[in-house]
């Protein structure tokens, strides 16, 4: 079977993977580069998970090993659905779910807008649309019971095999949500691959361990993926303090639990374990623009991250209250939120509707408030130290999804002699290819398929915003204001040898700030170290 | 024949109306769900709505007036609903066939609308020869036509590319086939009705006065009456399809996509969170610890693994 030229109901098909994308079809990046093969599966992997979509292996789904248990995946997963279009399981998002399944035209106007399909070489698997029809036609025959769905609307055999892999393929999506900006009725295609995932995990129980187990339940039990409880954050955040100190000559004090603060910073946690020169940017930040704020020590409120709005809408629930209690116990005036994307947009705009009116404590980004301590002349701040190329990646949950566009490029243009933009960029930017929790995820196969597909439009774009300076000689440096962006870009420039070839770095935004700020000893930001 | 026409002429209004209601009832009864807009947002004011950006740019936001442009929305939406912008931008092969499709459909409700007034101004005794009336039975005279040759050629387009285009096709199922050709054969005897009976519409016109006056005044064409029949047929249709996309995308942008409004000051709001965080929840895995009694709040405030603050 042609790969380009998948059938709908191919999903349904007794056959070894769904589809493969071979390195001849991927997108032509702007420079040779030698793209590995796919491993194979280990055979112990499948022995124990279905691995029968393509060559990556994202959400564990146990192999059913009878006929009863693979009966039993296709009614759970029925039962799930049922459970997903009523408004007491699903209030959350069912008009978009409902308006998604009933009026899209079917017209792909959203495929080549997502980086995915492009990457894959328009691989059928990728179309926004592919899944979402899939889903459909299960939904309007089983779920609505629309009289001759078949008929009507196409067919889709449900089996366990369809369920598998429509299971898994709601894992090949970054839930950027390009493709519903472009929707003209507006269809939301990346939100049924979240709802599918919702299946999985909220009826069926089966979910991604990096974003599950060892995500937002650790977070619950030990208040952060990272599993640092707060007597060992408190540690690590002062030895931070204590190493920056040394290194900047600027004496660093974080303050935690202070009551009554105006502001309670929230970071994720993520940043204190791999780029503590996040943290302490934010404290020498905020001290020296004299801002009354604090750090908490409560149960999740040292760690923003919040997984459950990648897969599951009560784990989303559970830990936005956590931080939301942890302000209220403070006192503050608000939360602030740090550089992570996918914290910002499910603190400030979801758990807006979720939040009970006790509460309702105001919450906002970190960059308008850096843009205006940039603006104000409250810090002194050299430009020249920061005299290298920059360009800045747009995390899809600030920009796309939140409207904040401005300030990041505020702070940039006063600060960075030789910015440039990505193209396209603002809410048009393209995913990094970690979004939606891809960037914590090293399994099997899973590292080289960000790299190769998932982040591949990313890289072509930095690559492209670079194409003026190439070659080691000249210092790049990515401005990547999330930590999974980071994190991704981290690894798109290990894989592609980029600090070694081009000279090429990355971090967030307040470390360009520390990097200018005259009262600092010079060279906050170094090359080699990321 | 012509009393059947009539009959199913009021039933297809009862059901284009019934279906329609039906679906902005389903939607505005439906809970309130969480913010999901998608930037950028047109009403944002000034130059923001030009680059995507939104209120919460600004530090501490909510002590801001919240602001809303209703020009800059204008900007978005005319293009979008008269000349297919989006399809324009991101599908330009589609746009060529479905915007004359899209525009003979306009044209088709302005049609019905020029129709009406005729029909009440012949009801009231005011004859063809008054300015006004005669300025109408022109437009209709260029609208109808206008109509029916547009759509039926957009049509046609669509169909082909259903047809040949292997990327849409594998998307097309019988009901877009279907949907395609009832609106092409439709417009296809419309324009044999206008050609060789029905030139300046005064049958047509004639028709609808008698539906508005309970008349069933009997019509000896059968072509018109078949045409009657089809156009009726397929208005109660198209709010049965994903054609209703033609009203219920002022939801999926309105609520939806430039659904930005914050929960501040917002009793309504409030008060709508209380009703759904009080649903029971029944989703069976494990970690929810849903039992169909326990509600939203209950869940979303219980820890499954939560320590004892000694162990922490």
């Amino acid at each position: 079977m042609s790969r380009k030229a998948l059938k709908i109901n191919d999903i349904s098909k007794d056959t070894e993977k769904l589809s493969s994308v071979p390195n001849e079809d991927l997108m032509p990046l702007p420079w040779d580069i030698e793209e590995k093969e796919w491993d194979e599966f280990p055979e112990d992997l499948k022995e124990r998970n279905v691995c029968i979509l393509d060559d990556v292996n994202i959400l564990p789904i146990p192999n059913p090993k009878t006929k009863e248990e693979e009966d039993e995946l296709v009614n759970k997963f029925l039962s799930g659905m049922k459970k997903l279009f009523t408004k007491e399981n699903n209030w959350t998002f069912l008009s978009m779910l409902e308006t998604t399944m009933e009026h899209c035209a079917k017209c792909n106007t959203c495929s080549d807008a997502c980086h995915m399909y492009e990457a894959s070489g328009k691989n059928e698997m990728y179309r926004p649309t592919y899944r979402t029809e899939i889903f459909r036609r299960i939904y309007k025959k089983h779920v609505k019971k629309e009289p001759l769905s078949d008929l009507r609307n196409g067919k889709v055999d449900l089996n366990w095999k369809t369920v598998a892999r429509l299971g898994e393929l709601s894992y090949r999506c970054n839930v950027c949500r390009r493709c519903a900006q472009t929707c003209p009725i507006g269809a939301d295609n990346a939100l049924v691959a979240r709802e599918i995932r919702k299946i999985f995990s909220q009826e069926m129980g089966i979910t991604v361990p990096e974003l599950h187990k060892n995500g937002s339940m650790l977070q619950l039990e030990f208040g952060s993926s990272t599993k640092m409880n707060s007597l060992v954050v408190r540690d690590n955040v002062d030895f931070i303090d204590e190493d920056f100190s040394e290194e900047t000559g600027v004496d660093i004090k974080t303050p935690w639990d202070v009551e009554g603060a105006d502001i309670l910073l929230i970071h994720n946690a993520g940043e204190v374990m791999a780029w503590p020169d996040n943290i302490a940017a934010f404290s020498m930040i905020f001290n020296a623009a004299g801002l009354s704020w604090t750090l908490s020590s409560d149960l999740a409120a040292y760690d923003s991250i919040n997984y459950g709005v990648f897969y599951d809408d009560v784990q989303f629930a559970r830990t936005a209250i956590l931080h939301a209690q942890a302000a209220e116990k403070l006192g503050v005036k608000k939360i602030v939120l740090g550089e992570c994307g996918h914290a910002h947009k499910a603190l400030t705009v979801i758990a807006d509707r979720v939040l009970p009116k006790p509460l309702k404590i105001p919450r906002e980004s970190c960059f308008p408030i850096l843009r205006d301590i940039v603006l104000s002349g409250k810090i002194k701040l050299d430009p020249s130290r920061n005299n290298f190329p920059v360009t800045l990646h747009d995390p899809c949950n600030v920009t796309r999804l939140m409207g904040i566009i401005k300030p990041q490029r505020d702070i940039m243009k006063a600060i960075c002699p030789q910015f440039r933009e990505m193209h396209p960029h603002g809410p048009h930017n393209y995913c990094c290819g970690g979004g939606s929790g891809f960037a914590i995820m090293h399994r099997n196969n899973i590292s080289e398929w960000r790299n190769k597909i998932a982040g591949r439009k990313k890289i072509e774009q930095i690559l492209n915003a670079f194409s003026d300076c190439r070659g080691p000689e000249t210092p790049k440096y990515v401005c990547a204001p999330c930590s999974n962006c980071k994190g991704q870009i981290r690894d798109m420039i290990e894989r592609y040898e980029l600090l070694e070839k081009e000279n090429m770095t990355y971090s967030g935004i307040v470390e360009l700030i520390v990097n200018a700020m005259v009262d600092v000893n010079p060279g906050y930001i170094k090359w080699e170290e990321y | 024949m012509s009393q059947l026409t009539y009959v199913v002429a009021y039933a297809a209004i009862i059901v284009f109306v019934v279906a329609v209601l039906k679906r902005i009832v389903g939607y505005i009864t439906n809970p309130i769900h969480v913010r999901w807009e998608l930037y950028p947002v047109a009403h944002e004011p000034g130059e923001r709505a030009s680059y995507g950006g939104s209120y919460l740019e600004d530090v501490e936001w909510w002590n801001k007036p919240r602001e809303s442009s209703l020009i800059n929305e204008l900007k978005v939406m005319i293009p979008e609903i008269l000349f297919l912008k989006a399809v324009w931008e991101y599908n330009r092969p589609l746009w060529y066939f479905t915007f004359p499709f899209h525009l003979g459909l306009y044209f088709a409700v302005v049609f019905i609308g020029l129709l009406g007034i005729g029909s009440i101004a012949q009801l009231a005794g005011i004859g063809p020869d008054a300015a006004l009336i005669s300025a109408v039975h022109a437009v209709t005279n260029f609208v109808g036509p206008a109509a029916f040759i547009l759509t039926a050629a957009g049509g046609l387009g669509l169909l082909y590319k259903r047809v040949t285009d292997a990327e849409l096709n594998n998307y097309s199922s019988f009901e877009h086939f279907f949907n395609l050709i009832l609106f092409i054969v439709t417009c296809a005897v419309a324009i044999a009705t206008w050609l060789f009976i029905d030139p300046n519409f005064s049958l047509a016109r004639s028709f609808v006065a008698s539906l508005i006056a309970f008349k069933f005044t009997a019509v000896s064409e059968p072509l018109f009456l078949v045409q009657v029949l089809l156009v009726v047929l397929t208005i109660a249709y198209i709010p049965l399809t994903h054609m209703s996309h033609f009203f219920m995308k002022y939801f999926l942008y309105h609520d939806i996509r430039w659904g930005d409004t914050p929960n501040i000051d917002t009793p309504k709001t409030d008060e709508q969170i209380g009703v759904v965080l009080n649903y029971p929840v029944s989703w069976s895995a494990p970690h929810i610890a849903g039992d169909g009694k326990k509600t939203w709040a209950e869940v979303a405030t219980f820890n499954p693994v939560a320590k004892e603050e000694k162990e922490k």
